[in-house]
């Protein structure tokens, strides 16, 4: 007999996590627990300038005091048991030989692991002109394409390099976008974060192919905490690419990264995401505790960013990736695909942020949920008073597949200037047994048409990710690419 | 295929639908190459013979048998029926968003020519194909490009079933109520989809509540559809007694006196 289509969606909730394997490797990791003695031996591993000390205690105190005062944020559409921030281990690194002159000198083991995630650290194999800076629990390993990046005076290195060989740009703008205290999460980070990645785009430079940097967590109890930070300067462009998978674990492990983009007069950064977190297992067990700060600065005129994110993995999503609209003429954009399934939460969006004159945002949202998820979308749009004729435009589709899953939606509109125009749009579709009959009744299976329809639902967002990434986002969200006819 | 196996054969069949069982002991016999036309009050079953025989999870079968081509249809996956050539044109066809019409009529034919082991039609072979059809159905070609059936009126839903039937051309189509809260103009749409099928190796089965349908569509045979099983079987002119005559005549209740 036919397979019901409740099975069929049972089954497309419980595909197996295929990135969950663990890689035995030696690690040099600190004893769990917060303390100032903790973030002094990280900035010491580090070999840290006294003001990132200084600045990382700051963040220190602004955090104990928010967690004495019981500030963890509780407004999201998620549930999970309190965090004990002192069972986590803060630092941890793979270790290998202490100083690396070239790829060949990686620990095999970790060329190995990223091998297995389809990312080839191996310059001479050349992944699609991709430059890729490829972070192992908080330290990254591997940053390839180098030199050639360098020739055009391009600086793409992991966060510590920066720290070293380019102290006055981070001094600069580290913390000028997401401030030591910003909220909970940041704090946190700004304290504790290992490594990261680092690029800046000199005036006029178009960078030549996509920077990518490919997170992984690996060790267990540890929590992953980068900081990436990202420069271009005036008429500069850049596309950003981040991907970031996780072992299967039975405990919750808490990632909690920050990211600052600044973009200054006609420059433009876009910058991709496929977050494929493990998401824990059909039971809810395990799974990665997402609370993401990621904010773009458009501080120059005519500067734009654009977030595209593709959020399918993680136990918990939390994550707002925003622009401030400074610069007049700057645009932000947001598009975003988050698919939850089993017992996953996501509460996701965006903030728009409109300061200067004739700033224009875009936001689009596709939520999936499936299985007995819960997604929400969340989203300010910020018209402040002297944001004379600005635009934005904001759509939020959810489509729920089966019907033991939830989707939210919460846009918040602040208007401050009447000149401004605002549109929003939203609806709610439904993928039933009703309508996979139908499909199946045509003679497409139930696979097909599920793939067929979420991924008509997704087109939109897809298709603004780098082709490399597209092609994976698909295949993770088990979808056939859709031809277009007439 | 030999004419002497019937396109469709279906004995004794009974079936449940929401804990209820609404088909009893069902036979009908449907020969290739011809057009039978099913009518019946409300409640009867007609909906019921249709999901049954293209397979709908929620309908079960608890006894009986059905042939198709000689085959046991039962045992198909629904899908595995329509790319055998069987085809439902709904009585209530869903929205499904995010899927344009052209690219899911596409992958439906595409599925069916697979399964048949011929060449997948691209884009443009597609497109002349379905265009040819568009006319005989007066079909809106605005309407291709809409994600299916998303904010149709219900004629034009009515319409699309026909056109996929047209694109898909069936071996056995069963055509759901499609006629009703239609004028007469979508009526003839819908007789030009049937009858541009009749041929010697192509059945239809013909769900009507009314008859008005059967001046367009000349069935060969119409049974009436009465609490689970076929209470009478005539040639056209049953069509318009029952029409003069309503269906009241027809309900008689054997399993009340027999019942102890």
């Amino acid at each position: 007999m036919a397979q019901s289509s409740d099975a069929m969606l049972d089954k497309l909730a419980n595909r197996d996590y295929q990135y969950g394997f663990v890689t035995d490797i030696d690690a040099d990791s600190a004893p769990p627990g917060l303390s100032e003695d903790i973030v002094r031996l990280i900035s010491a591993k580090k070999n840290e300038p006294q003001w990132l000390l200084d600045w990382r205690l700051k963040a220190l105190a602004r955090f104990m005091d928010m967690l004495a005062n019981d500030a963890e944020p509780t407004w999201a559409k998620v549930d999970y048991p309190k965090i004990d921030f002192q069972d986590i281990i803060y630092y941890s690194a793979p270790k290998q030989a202490a100083k690396i002159e070239s790829l060949d000198e990686i620990d095999p083991q970790l060329l190995e692991t990223y091998e297995k995630l389809g990312i080839s650290l191996n310059e001479q194999k050349r992944l699609h002109g991709v430059a890729v800076d490829a972070v192992f629990d908080s330290v990254s390993v591997a940053t390839t394409f180098r030199s050639e990046l360098e020739k055009q005076g391009i600086v793409f290195c992991s966060f510590s390099e920066a720290v070293a060989r380019y102290p006055e740009l981070v001094q600069q703008y580290l913390g000028s976008v997401v401030p030591v205290a910003d909220n909970f999460y940041a704090a946190l980070n700004s304290a504790v974060f290992t490594d990261g990645s680092f690029a800046y785009i000199p005036k006029g430079v178009r960078c030549p192919m996509e920077l990518s940097t490919y997170f992984r967590i690996n060790a267990a109890n540890t929590g992953q905490f980068e900081r990436t930070l990202l420069i271009a300067d005036e008429g500069a462009y850049v596309s950003y690419l981040e991907g970031c998978t996780a072992p299967m674990r039975d405990e919750n492990q808490l990632h909690a990264a920050v990211v600052e983009l600044i973009a200054l007069d006609d420059a433009e950064i876009k910058y991709s995401t496929v977050q494929n977190w493990y998401p824990g297992n059909k039971d809810g067990v395990g799974g990665i505790y997402n609370f993401v700060t990621k904010r773009g600065a458009c501080r120059g005129k005519r500067s734009k960013i654009s977030w595209t994110q593709v959020e399918t993995g993680s136990a918990i999503t939390w994550k707002y990736p925003s622009c401030l609209l400074q610069g007049d003429d700057s645009v932000g954009e947001f598009y975003s695909v988050a698919m939850t399934n089993n017992l996953q939460q996501a509460d996701t969006g965006t903030k728009m942020i409109h300061i200067g004159k004739r700033t224009k945002s875009t936001i689009i949202s596709k939520g999936i949920s499936s299985g007995r998820s819960s997604n929400a979308y969340r989203g300010l749009v910020r018209i402040q008073p002297g944001a004379t004729g600005a635009r934005n435009y904001s759509q939020c589709d959810s489509l729920l597949l089966g019907d033991r899953c939830k989707a939210h939606t919460f846009p918040y509109l602040e208007v401050k200037n009447a000149s401004s125009t605002i549109e929003h749009e939203a609806t709610t579709s439904k993928i039933g047994e009703d309508q996979l009959f139908y499909c199946r009744q045509r003679g497409i299976s139930e696979e097909d048409a599920i793939s067929m329809i979420v991924n008509g639902f997704c087109k939109q967002v897809l298709r603004k990710l780098p082709m490399e990434f597209a092609v994976e986002a698909q295949a993770l969200l088990g979808l056939s690419l859709e031809g277009s006819v007439g | 295929m030999d004419h002497a196996t019937p396109m469709l054969e279906v004995k004794g069949l009974h079936a449940r639908a929401g804990g209820t069982e609404i088909l009893k002991g069902l036979d009908l016999v449907v020969g290739s190459g011809e057009v039978h036309a099913i009518m019946g009050p409300n409640g009867s079953g007609k909906s019921t013979l249709a999901n049954v025989l293209a397979g709908r999870p929620s309908v079960e079968v608890t006894a009986g048998y059905v042939l198709y081509q000689g085959r046991d249809l039962l045992e198909l996956a629904p899908e595995v029926r329509a790319k055998e050539g069987l085809f439902l044109a709904f009585q209530y066809p869903v929205e499904i968003p995010g899927i344009s019409n052209a690219y899911f009529m596409k992958a439906a034919l595409n599925a069916a020519r697979a399964h048949r082991g011929e060449e997948e039609l691209d884009g443009m072979d597609f497109l002349e194909f379905a265009r040819e059809k568009m006319k005989l159905v007066d079909f809106d070609e605005a309407l291709l490009n809409r994600a299916i059936n998303e904010g149709f009126s219900g004629g034009e839903k009515k319409r699309n079933e026909i056109l996929q039937m047209a694109v898909l051309e069936p071996r056995l189509a069963v055509l759901d109520e499609t006629d009703s809260g239609l004028d007469i103009d979508a009526l003839q749409v819908v007789a030009n989809g049937v009858n541009a099928l009749r041929s010697p190796d192509r059945s239809a089965i013909v769900i009507t509540h009314y008859q008005r349908l059967l001046d367009y569509v000349v069935p060969d045979f119409v049974h009436v559809l009465s609490d689970g099983r076929i209470a009478l079987s005539g040639g056209r002119e049953l069509a318009l007694e029952l029409e003069a005559k309503g269906y009241s005549w027809l309900e008689v209740a054997p399993a009340e006196t027999t019942a102890p």
